[in-house]
């Protein structure tokens, strides 16, 4: 049966069941005891760079990808230009 | 005005995480700006079913206890851009959550979106109870079976009480979902009907969802029912239902999965 089904192109859905599971849970048992691990992580990564400019901790945006072999970590932090270092307007040349 | 809706049924494993996600896709589908909570802090699912686990970093219990903003704990839905999660702590248990905390969260997300959907924990302990807290309405799921029935009252009675509606007098909002529904194992009298579930419970029908296969076949992929093949049955029946939720009026139409013709040949047997 499986075979036919395979054969009209409809492909079961258990193996990707399977496999998102098994990275998912790699993942958990892996982070047992350091549950706080990104909270800890932002707020170091915070710690360094507030020792140098001032940081809207609204304007952080922090994204994750689980996956397999590697995870990847995005921290997006918007750093305000320095009043008085931004360059002055451009004059319109049509104005 | 934003509108906050608690999906909780007392009895687990009855559809409430499925139902959450596939109603919350089909509002934002409708062009409404969406986010589904996971209320259920230690076995969080909804990610899992909204296809986002791998996306998790912070939490609700993260934003209850300020370690972190809500924008940073949202996941936007890579599908629909007017779609977002907010995940519960999978390692804390739900003594996290604190009345004031939740209270906070609820009304940030308000002024947010048009539509917060919580997915209540089982049970009726303070998970469950946060959860229907701050609700402006509420959907039931209930299988056609009587433990589910029995829960689901419990649960309306919990609504009427502890919820802070009720608790200024006012009357909660509440929907009956059906689900799991086999309409021919109805009509042979070997499960409740409709009308059975209606009359016990006496509360509004939002919708009756049939019994489908495309059901685990989401999970599997991740991806809320109603996002996935357009012909579902099951798909169709929320879609219906989240129409309702708007205040459409939609015929209720008894859903039979719509079957392939080897199957209608074969019946039962090939399945």
């Amino acid at each position: 049966m499986r075979r036919w089904l395979t054969l009209f192109g409809r492909r079961g859905s258990a193996p990707v069941a399977r496999e998102r599971l098994q990275i998912l849970l790699a993942h958990e048992r892996a982070m047992t005891g350091n549950a706080d691990l990104l909270a800890t992580i932002q707020q170091e990564i915070l710690a360094v760079i507030e020792r140098h400019v001032t940081v809207d901790r609204d304007k952080v945006q922090i994204k994750l990808e689980r996956g397999d072999p590697v995870s990847t970590l995005e921290v997006d932090i918007e750093i305000p230009t320095p009043l008085g270092a931004a360059p002055a307007p451009r004059q319109s040349a049509s104005g | 005005m934003a509108k906050v809706l608690v999906v909780t049924s007392g009895k687990g494993g009855v559809g409430k995480t499925t139902s959450t996600a596939a109603l919350g896709a089909a509002l934002a589908q409708g062009g409404e700006s969406v986010v589904v909570v996971d209320f259920d802090v230690g076995l969080r699912n909804l990610d899992l079913v909204m296809g986002a686990e791998r996306r998790v970093v912070f939490d609700l219990v993260n934003v209850i206890q300020g370690d972190a903003k809500l924008p940073q704990a949202l996941i936007r839905d890579k599908r629909l851009d007017n779609l977002a999660l907010l995940p519960a702590s999978q390692t804390r248990d739900k003594d996290a959550l604190t009345p004031e905390g939740v209270e906070r969260v609820i009304g940030e997300l308000r002024e947010r979106f048009d539509w917060v959907i919580c997915d209540s924990p089982a049970g009726i302990e303070k998970g469950a109870t946060l959860a229907m807290r701050h609700a402006d309405a509420a959907v039931v799921v209930t299988n056609p079976e009587v433990s589910s029935v029995r829960d689901s009252d419990r649960i309306i009675g919990l609504l009427d009480a502890k919820t802070e509606k009720a608790e200024k007098g006012e009357r909660m909002e509440k929907h009956l979902l059906l689900t799991r529904y086999d309409a021919s194992r109805a009509d042979r009298g070997e499960m409740l009907k409709t009308d059975d579930v209606l009359e016990i419970l006496s509360i509004p029908l939002l919708g009756i969802i049939p019994e489908s296969e495309e059901v685990l076949r989401s999970s599997n992929l991740g991806t809320p029912v109603t996002l996935g093949n357009p012909l579902c049955a099951a798909g169709r029946a929320y879609r219906d239902a989240a129409r309702r939720l708007k205040g459409e009026t939609v015929p209720m139409i008894l859903p039979n999965e719509r079957r392939g013709l080897f199957a209608k040949l074969f019946g039962r047997r090939v399945a």
